[in-house]
């Protein structure tokens, strides 16, 4: 209800400015833009304000423990944290995971999307069960793969070893401590578990909307399945994955839960916002931690930018 | 469809159609497997839980599910729902109403530079969240918000609207034009043309973007973690709680990690279509 109101009370002002020439804007201007102001002031507000914190707070000597503390500090922050190894090392991290995650889950997905386009009893069933990861609570699967699967004593992967070596009547099956001997990759597996659906269902779709004319028409003229793939399929699905993969990198880059949850940062695993947590809620060094967040966030500006242009020319191109 | 490709009749491609949709099938298993897993050991005994090899047989019990309502702590799970709930309810709707009018203005009557602003609310979503933590943990701390749900609401506004402008513009911009122009002139009244024209296009559009950004607060952990305490903690908060140092906990943490999964598992096997349109951002249809 609320809804429906607030839209008849902003759209009004657009129509009745509606009959002015289009180019020739002065009063109508405003009229049209203020449906989107409340939008926009919002996230200003809320995104932009905080960072002009955030960047004041860096340029200070500020730890939480030691409040009488609190000066001026110029590039001090800075110089600590581009010279600190932990957090280079965080960010060497974040890359790897992102396009671990991203990769292996882009093409997982693909090959999904590839069986489900196919028609085969119980597709529906076998489509659901594989969205399944994606709606489990990402606490909640960090948790379920630390201690249901990964545990070392009597998690579900030891627990099959075991049981597989007895099938063979053997009783020394390898036992290994999975989160400590391969953390990073532990981190990935679970985080590539849930972001496959996500990549197969934006891939699917794609397979979904291509034009199937031109595909009989190929295979009337004798195109291999190969040749289909490689010249009509691939090229059309091209948008999609791109649009799938960027998408996936703006998720799995902030990622937080699964670092958070499977090894709490240790063994090589923290990355760019479970440093900055660290540094903020353990260490409570709120200026070593804004430097860290600027650093942070310039960096992801340099990725973003090139990211974001793909990414809006790719909507734009669907929506227009 | 593929299967079309090969002659239907014959023998070699029967075959290979049978084991490509059983090779789907396994596959749809393997990613299934940790869930069927979960809840199995939900409903297990503590000590059936933690065996190995795994108890698969193990008699069935609601034992983790009393644990997860408070059966021995007395601690209930509900206000930490409730605070979930409420949270995302209430951000989802603020997203609502700030997103359609802007949304109506980039699409339908754009303003000027509207691509611009398109870009500026993807931006914020490239940004990592975490930079903008402390001053927002500063300001809440002054001025008494720590620990509030409204704080929440908030947050989480501002984390989904972008995706939420992207979708509904999207959907918008499906709205034709002519026909709105043509309803104008013969008099149709704004109530009738948003009620006849605008809503049946858009009503999928919104039903998506709500649940996307109803699921995308429900999930989240950070700021719960680092705004919130006792009053406001959210489910997800409330889960990591049930991992302890001492004893055995893991069907009892399977059980809660069931219950609080639940209501999004719910809403994403009802709405599978709207979930594929609100993750691309209204870009895949």
């Amino acid at each position: 209800m609320t809804l429906t109101h607030s839209l008849t009370k902003r759209a009004r002002a657009p129509q009745a400015a509606h009959p002015a020439a289009p180019p020739k804007r002065s009063r109508g201007a405003w009229a049209r833009r203020a449906p989107l102001l409340p939008a926009l002031i919002f996230m200003i507000v809320v995104t932009q304000l905080p960072f002009v914190g955030t960047v004041t707070i860096s340029f200070m000597r500020w730890n939480a423990l030691d409040p009488n503390n609190k000066a001026f500090a110029g590039l001090q922050n800075y110089k600590d944290a581009v010279t600190d190894p932990q957090l280079r090392s965080s960010l060497l991290t974040t890359v790897s995971l992102t396009a671990t995650v991203v990769l292996v889950s882009l093409i997982l997905g693909l090959g999904l999307a590839l069986l489900l386009d196919r028609r085969f009893r119980g597709r529906g069933l076998v489509r659901t069960m594989l969205i399944t990861p994606f709606l489990v609570v990402p606490v909640a699967s960090a948790l379920l793969w630390k201690h249901a699967l990964y545990n070392a004593t009597y998690g579900l992967i030891n627990g099959s070893l075991t049981w597989l070596w007895s099938v063979f009547g053997s009783d020394n099956a390898p036992q290994p401590d999975w989160l400590s001997s391969i953390p990073l990759m532990s981190v990935e597996t679970s985080l590539i578990w849930q972001w496959t659906p996500f990549m197969m269902l934006i891939l699917l779709a794609g397979l979904q909307s291509r034009p199937m004319d031109a595909v009989e028409a190929a295979r009337v003229d004798g195109a291999t399945t190969w040749q289909i793939f490689r010249y009509l399929t691939f090229p059309h699905l091209r948008r999609y994955l791109e649009l799938a993969s960027l998408l996936g990198t703006i998720y799995v880059v902030q990622n937080f839960d699964a670092v958070f949850t499977l090894t709490g940062g240790g063994l090589g695993t923290a990355n760019l916002p479970y440093t900055v947590y660290e540094t903020f809620y353990q260490g409570h060094d709120y200026g070593q931690a804004s430097a860290e967040g600027v650093i942070v966030v310039l960096s992801s500006l340099l990725v973003g930018s090139f990211a974001l242009r793909t990414v809006s020319s790719l909507l734009r191109e669907e929506t227009r | 469809m593929a299967t079309s490709i090969a002659t239907p009749g014959s023998l070699t491609a029967r075959s290979r159609r049978g084991a490509l949709g059983l090779l789907a099938w396994l596959c749809g298993i393997m990613f299934f497997l940790p869930v069927a897993w979960m809840v199995l050991t939900s409903l297990h005994s503590e000590p059936d839980a933690a065996t190995n090899p795994p108890s698969i047989g193990a008699s069935l019990t609601l034992q983790g599910y009393r644990q997860f309502f408070g059966a021995s702590t007395g601690v209930s799970p509900w206000p930490p729902l409730i605070n979930s709930f409420s949270a995302s309810l209430m951000s989802t709707l603020l997203v609502l109403v700030l997103s359609i009018p802007a949304a109506y203005a980039l699409s339908i009557k754009p303003v000027r530079k509207w691509s611009d602003a398109m870009f500026f609310f993807l931006s914020t979503k490239m940004l990592p969240a975490v930079a903008g933590l402390l001053p927002v943990y500063l300001i809440a701390k002054n001025t008494g918000l720590l620990d509030n749900i409204g704080l929440l609401v908030i947050l989480y506004t501002s984390m989904n609207l972008p995706i939420a402008v992207w979708m509904m513009r999207s959907f918008l911009s499906e709205v034709p034009v002519e026909i709105l122009e043509a309803a104008s002139i013969d008099g149709a009244g704004l109530p009738t043309v948003l009620t006849r024209i605008v809503a049946p296009v858009v009503a999928p559009g919104i039903a998506a973007t709500s649940l996307i950004c109803f699921i995308f607060s429900w999930n989240e952990l950070l700021f719960a973690r680092v705004l919130t305490g006792v009053v406001a903690g959210t489910a997800p908060v409330f889960l990591t709680g049930f991992v302890t140092s001492q004893g055995l906990f893991l069907a009892k943490v399977c059980a809660a990690a069931v219950c609080i999964s639940l209501p999004v598992l719910i809403a994403g096997f009802a709405a599978q279509d709207k979930l594929v349109q609100g993750l691309s951002l209204g870009a895949v249809k």
